[in-house]
């Protein structure tokens, strides 16, 4: 299968960004577990939901290869659509005010005080908990970060960029953690899920599409026009939802 | 194990009702481009604007609640 180039970067971002978000996501579990416990339980959990993860990528990976590729680009731009439509209206949400942004400040405050609570209750089993707390943490977030790669990667050939972009995200953040020792607070979460939102509902729209045998106009780059339009939408439904609260206050 | 898989279904579906008009959506298009193969470009659209719709009203009936 050809790499087309008009994809690689695009999808080089999105990965980049989405991973982005995931990996700051685990780093304010895993500080707050390293923090209160100490990094051996943290670590241990981290080693181990890394593990799985690999483990699930060699399994599954080679599987994808054997999908007839319209099968392929149909199912993964389905679970495109919803995973990214998911995380835009979430996005328009928050940016529209109605629901409070998420504040890795205030979810490392709270994953402290649950691990303290339970430190109180029950020291012998804590070490367990605690590794538990970073399994499940690395594990779903990295689930997460799996499904974009595939999801971006697989239908073009671009597995390998997508896998760039998203080592590359993980890899700056565990820096930055190891370094800073506090949660990535500073990183504009709202704004990147935004973009990422709509670049992975244009992809999962333009995916589905040529799953269904829909032959775009202006092939490849009609993913920039899909995208434009989601944008231009989600714009318009924060213009839209701000109102009636704007009216409430006034 | 059942708390891993249920977070790994909430990464696909938060709110039901966007969850199912988009396969609502889907399931149009396809339709559309079974019945019309040569005209392949009506299914793209009734995906695409069907999904700009199914997003914008499920965030104007979450901003009216």
């Amino acid at each position: 299968m050809t790499v087309n180039f008009a994809f690689v970067w695009p999808a080089i971002a999105a990965a980049f960004l989405a991973s982005l978000v995931e990996a700051v996501e685990a780093l304010t579990i895993v500080l707050a577990v390293a923090i209160v416990r100490g990094w051996r339980p943290a670590g241990l959990g981290v080693a181990a939901g890394l593990i799985v993860l690999a483990l699930i990528v060699v399994a599954l990976g080679p599987l994808l290869d054997h999908v007839p590729l319209h099968l392929l680009q149909l199912v993964i731009g389905v679970l495109l659509l919803l995973f990214g439509m998911r995380w835009l209206r979430k996005a328009i949400l928050r940016a529209a005010g109605i629901i409070p942004l998420h504040d890795e400040a205030t979810a490392f405050a709270n994953e402290t005080a649950e691990l303290r609570e339970q430190a109180r209750r029950n020291d012998a089993r804590l070490d367990w908990i605690a590794t538990l707390t970073t399994f499940k943490a690395v594990l779903l977030e990295g689930l997460e970060v799996v499904f974009i790669v595939i999801a971006l990667g697989s239908g073009r050939g671009m597995l390998l960029p997508a896998s760039i972009g998203a080592l590359a995200a993980c890899l700056a953040v565990a820096a930055v953690g190891l370094i800073v020792h506090r949660p990535l607070a500073r990183v504009p979460e709202n704004t990147l899920k935004f973009s990422v939102g709509v670049m992975l509902s244009a992809f999962g729209v333009f995916w589905t599409g040529e799953g269904l045998g829909v032959a775009w106009p202006g092939a490849d780059l009609a993913i920039v026009a899909i995208a434009a339009m989601f944008l231009a939408v989600s714009g318009a439904a924060i213009v839209l939802a701000r109102r009636p609260q704007t009216r409430a206050l006034s | 194990m059942m708390i891993l898989l249920r977070e790994l279904a909430g990464l696909f579906v938060d709110d039901g009702a966007l969850a199912l008009a988009i396969l609502a959506v889907v399931g149009l298009s396809g339709t559309a481009a079974m019945l019309m193969p040569e005209v392949s470009l009506a299914a793209g659209a009734i995906l695409l604007f069907g999904c700009l719709a199914a997003l914008f009203s499920s965030v104007a009936c979450t901003g009216r609640r």
